[in-house]
């Protein structure tokens, strides 16, 4: 097992114990998007405690806001507070651990949490970086049931028309949102061509929890000059604990102490193996 | 008579200031040529963002740059500024704390006869709603330079309207100015009128065609909407039979709100909220909607003699 995919599931490990202990977060959206959370911090991104708040560090955006609760493990992983308190603390009374990204907690950039805001402040990051001249890259990871919220678009529209090639976009298009299928509550059919149409540069990610494939896609982002990019992340929603995965129910929801304790042993045993 | 809008005021500051400080920006969203801001624009392309017609996304882009150090300036009409955008500026400005000065362009009924879609009757309230939000609305263009050379030297979220047409000088460019502070631009022992924008002109006359009729009537320029200067609203108004407020806006959780707030709480008065009615408008231009709805000289003084 190569490091990153050994870290995604040593996350994936705390955010569990963290959302059981707290009885509450998005759980679902969580495992879904840790490998892309894990594959831009732990490889892609210049984002350490060292170079905060350094001017010339990357710049991160989790507009899908409501898994925080992964972002918290993560950043507490890297050590920008004690990552105990975050599992232990999340959601709870006086808790700055909240159920979206506030900048009471280091390492947050911006407070996001209401979607289809992330894209257009990230394009604004991105207009600043050109503005001084500088080289860190702004990332912004959006849900697929998000993409229904028009704001997106008029960033989208932005980004494409100011070919800002600093900036990239992920979409964890794990097919799933609080009500069902998004095919079934509003279809995000061809998210890739929507972005091109924008005048984007698209890269599909077959295995969007795969964080080699992650990191290939973000280095040819890095790449590309003239547009921005959209990785589309095609993802499993709850992966790596088997009863969630691909289930709606799991959007968010309270495990029984048999079901966490399945939950960890599914996790415990992709980090077994070898 | 003064030809220069207030909104020109603010683009003449910006211009002047980014000659030597690179990190002001100005967006607009198609409406660099409606906010006056054009000479801007031409000047400082390269601090120079446009949009389109995407109020979201002016808002946000705006935040995103504040928040890598811009000092953003928002442009756009107050009527789709504070209401199209409202979350952005609620979560990406307010909440965020970001360096973000949202310009609400032809507020109020600037757009005269184009109607309730254009008109912000809303946005004071609106605005000072959201948590961390400061409103202001300044009468002529000096106050309003001075107000953007002082919201230029800190870093907090701010929302200022300004009118589509020139008000009529006030002040001049030696006046004193603190921000947050009221002006008082006369004390009186009988009744205290309190404006703010476009009526302080009109509040300012009849204050005094009052004082020559022996009614002894003060006038205070309450452009700081929120946070409101209570401490000089109090001080003025503490002997006075009659306040009266004056706004363009609709009747609640604006400048009158806000004055009964704060007097039912540490002084109470007899108060009379002169603003627009809580319904669709009549078509005309803003002026011929002033006399209409009494927010005039004329339409002030009858009612403080109806009412004192």
């Amino acid at each position: 097992m190569d490091a990153l995919t050994r870290k995604s599931y040593e996350l994936r490990r705390d955010i569990i114990e963290q959302i059981h202990l707290s009885k509450s977060g998005h759980v679902g959206g969580d495992l879904s998007v840790i490998d892309i959370l894990t594959t831009l911090y732990y490889d892609i991104m210049n984002v350490n405690v060292e170079n905060w708040p350094d001017p010339d560090r990357d710049r991160f955006l989790l507009s899908k806001g409501h898994c925080a609760d992964a972002l918290y493990v993560l950043l507490g992983d890297k050590g920008f507070y004690d990552k105990k308190e975050a599992i232990e603390t999340f959601s709870q009374y006086g808790s700055r651990f909240i159920g979206h990204p506030n900048t009471d907690v280091p390492g947050i950039e911006i407070n996001s949490g209401s979607l289809g805001h992330g894209l257009a402040i990230g394009v604004g990051m991105a207009l600043a970086a050109r503005m001084d001249k500088k080289d860190y890259r702004t990332y912004v990871v959006l849900g697929d049931g998000e993409m229904a919220e028009g704001s997106n678009y008029e960033a989208m529209m932005a980004a494409g028309h100011y070919k800002l090639d600093n900036l990239c976009a992920t979409v964890d298009l794990n097919g799933l949102q609080i009500s069902g299928t998004t095919d079934q509550v509003m279809s995000s059919a061809d998210m890739g061509e929507k972005f091109k149409a924008f005048g984007w540069n698209v890269i599909h990610v077959a295995d969007g929890n795969n964080c080699a494939q992650l990191k290939e896609a973000y280095e040819a982002a890095k790449a590309y000059k003239g547009k921005p990019t959209a990785v589309i992340a095609h993802t499993v929603k709850g992966k790596g604990v088997s009863f969630m995965e691909n289930e709606k129910g799991w959007h968010h929801g309270v495990m029984s102490d048999e079901q966490y304790a399945i939950a960890v042993k599914d996790i415990e045993g992709v980090l077994a193996n070898e | 008579m003064n030809k220069i809008t207030n909104r020109q005021a603010i683009c003449d500051v910006l211009v002047e200031k980014a000659a030597t400080d690179k990190d002001i920006i100005v967006l607009c969203s198609d409406s660099r040529g409606s906010g006056s801001l054009t000479p801007f624009f031409n000047k400082y392309p390269e601090q120079s963002v446009e949009v389109g017609i995407a109020e979201q996304d002016l808002v946000g882009i705006a935040a995103g740059l504040a928040a890598c150090g811009k000092k953003a300036f928002a442009a756009s009409p107050a009527s789709f500024l504070t209401t199209r955008s409202y979350e952005q500026c609620k979560v990406d400005v307010a909440y965020s704390n970001t360096n973000v000065t949202l310009i609400g362009i032809s507020g109020g009924v600037s757009y005269g006869a184009l109607g309730m879609t254009h008109h912000s009757c809303q946005d004071y309230a609106a605005m000072a709603a959201l948590t961390g939000m400061r409103v202001y609305s300044p009468s002529d263009r000096f106050l309003t330079t001075k107000l953007v050379e002082a919201l230029l030297e800190d870093k907090d979220p701010s929302y200022i309207r300004v009118s589509r047409s020139a008000t009529e000088d006030i002040y001049n460019e030696n006046m004193d100015f603190t921000l947050d502070k009221a002006i008082v631009l006369s004390e009186g022992k009988d009744v205290v009128i309190v404006a703010c924008g476009e009526m302080v002109p009109y509040a300012k006359e009849a204050a005094q065609q009052l004082s020559a009729k022996g009614i002894s009537t003060g006038c205070i320029d309450m452009y700081c909407i929120k946070p409101l200067d209570s401490a000089t609203l109090i001080e003025q108004v503490k002997d006075a039979k009659l306040v009266v407020t004056v706004e363009e806006h609709a009747p609640f959780g604006g400048l009158g709100s806000m004055v009964a707030q704060t007097l039912c709480k540490a002084c109470p008065k007899r108060l009379v909220e002169l603003n627009l009615p809580d319904t669709h408008l009549i078509a005309g231009s803003n002026t011929e909607m002033f006399a209409y709805y009494g927010l005039d000289t004329k339409g002030i003084v009858k009612a403080v003699e109806e009412n004192l």
